[in-house]
């Protein structure tokens, strides 16, 4: 029992470790990334490459004066933060990292915790964070947060649906909802689900990037519009905190992403982790791309896709997975 | 119906063309150009900071005839004649504005004498407003100049040839 504990709290503290410096780094990433697809370099001078700019990033914010309004709900807006940032997290207590290993003569298995429902826990978890999104719009007690944090909301509940449903279908042909057996049943890259599911898999990027209000969906947090949109009133560390849930948010997609569709920690000859490094890594490549080369939706268009065009797609795609499982 | 099949075929083929540049343009050199740890010499017609010149024999080229101050579009270029050890006309202030000078090179053409340039240097602002009067001790070339002696041979050659030459 006490052996359990310490293994799982071990895993636990790795997990949130590499996922914070991941989130940290993940920022310079995505500057320099865009900053060469626009054919010029990005962040320099905080050390080699600008390797530690996130460092100074992170020292900055802390020494910023965090600022309340006057007008804001105490609790709710120091709240909000807090639950936009924990449910991404979260999402990584059933994502398989790794095939069981022995370490020291103990049996460690690749997940934190080996859930049968593991793809039920992902979506339900995983989109507890629009509350924070409401809460924070609402609680700063101006009116452009509201407005911000109401459509920024708006937006993630509606694209919720056609990116629950996009992997109804990996679930019918799996049978299984536990993360860990959809990762044994594609052993090799033949049996990886994206073949079976391609448009699974493209209605759920698309999806996925609407959920974590990621360009070129990201009007809520557009600087443009709204001023900062639902953001607007906070400041230094509370900001830093919505921000590190985004790129968790992010980081998260695209662990079950690689997880559902493309074999999680299988591959050839490299340990099965690097393997779930690489693949994360192409999901967040792929975002940034994203992010670099389209220009933003406007929100009705956003809207109208999400309802009008992704929706019923995701409703066709389950049905016709379901009708040939049938035969 | 067509037309919504037209726009899906469209964007199916459009739309990786984008993605593709954006990838080949991360593959590129970057153009930007690491300053201040990099300087880019500028073009041989640039027009920074003024100078003024001199006769081989060290005499100063400028008479003060004040042409440069009627063609500056700015009024930025102040002077004050008087008379040198051998009669001739030369300034005894010449003082030029830095913060009104616009950088047009009017004073540069309108000069007589070929006396005042226009250089290459743009790095030189400061934290006062007053340092921004340039006199004319500041203003004027070195006397002997200092000059790498192949590029004197250079120049030479070059005006033997006719080829434009490039100021300083």
């Amino acid at each position: 029992m006490l052996e359990y504990v310490v293994i799982a709290s071990l895993k636990v503290i790795t997990v949130v470790v590499v996922l914070l410096t991941a989130c940290a780094y993940s920022t310079l990433l995505e500057r320099k990334v865009v900053a060469f697809m626009q054919h010029r370099i990005g962040p320099l001078y905080a050390g080699p490459y600008g390797l530690l700019q996130p460092i100074a990033d992170a020292i900055k914010l802390i020494f910023k004066e965090d600022v309340m309004p006057n007008r804001a709900e105490r609790f709710a807006y120091t709240l909000a933060p807090m639950i936009a940032f924990v449910p991404a997290i979260m999402v990584f207590a059933v994502v398989p990292f790794s095939s069981d290993f022995t370490l020291f003569g103990h049996e460690i298995s690749g997940v934190i915790s080996d859930l049968n429902i593991g793809v039920l826990w992902v979506f339900a978890v995983g989109s507890l964070g629009v509350y924070g999104t409401i809460l924070a719009g609402w609680s700063a007690g101006s009116k452009y947060s509201l407005l911000g944090g109401l459509r920024a909301s708006a937006q993630t509940i509606s694209y919720e649906l056609a990116y629950g449903l996009s992997i109804v279908g990996v679930i019918i042909i799996g049978n299984t909802l536990s993360m860990t057996e959809l990762v044994a049943q594609q052993g090799r890259i033949i049996d990886w689900y994206i073949w079976k599911q391609p448009l699974g898999f493209i209605l759920f990027t698309i999806c996925a990037v609407a959920e974590t209000n990621r360009a070129p969906f990201d009007l809520p947090e557009a600087e443009s519009e709204l001023v900062a949109g639902f953001l607007t009133e906070y400041s230094s560390m509370r900001y830093a905190t919505f921000f590190v849930g985004e790129y968790a948010h992010m980081i998260a997609v695209g662990a079950v992403g690689s997880t559902l569709f493309f074999g999680g920690w299988q591959g050839p000859w490299l340990p099965p982790i690097v393997w779930m490094a690489i693949k994360v890594f192409a999901f967040i490549f792929l975002y940034i791309w994203l992010r670099a080369t389209l220009p933003r939706f406007r929100y009705d268009q956003l809207m109208d896709f999400g309802w009008k065009v992704l929706f019923p797609l995701a409703v066709l795609n389950t049905m016709i997975t379901g009708l040939v499982v049938l035969w | 119906m067509k037309e919504i099949l037209k726009t899906i075929a469209d964007t199916f083929l459009k739309m990786p063309q984008g993605f593709a540049v954006t990838l080949r343009l991360m593959f590129k050199r970057p153009v930007t150009l690491d300053y201040p740890r990099k300087r880019e010499t500028m073009a041989p017609r640039y027009k920074g900071k003024h100078y003024l010149e001199r006769y081989d024999d060290g005499s100063e080229r400028c008479v003060c005839c004040g042409l440069c101050a009627a063609a500056c579009p700015a009024d930025a270029i102040y002077m004050e004649p008087e008379e040198n050890e051998r009669g001739e006309r030369m300034a005894r202030v010449y003082e030029i504005n830095l913060l009104r000078c616009i950088f047009c090179g009017f004073c540069e053409e309108a000069c007589p004498e070929e006396a005042i340039f226009l250089g290459r240097e743009y790095e030189f602002a400061t934290d006062n407003r007053d340092s921004f009067i340039y006199t004319k001790e500041q203003m004027l070339v070195p006397y002997p100049r200092k000059e790498n002696p192949f590029k004197r041979i250079i120049r030479r050659v070059r005006k033997v040839y006719g080829v434009v030459q490039s100021r300083r």
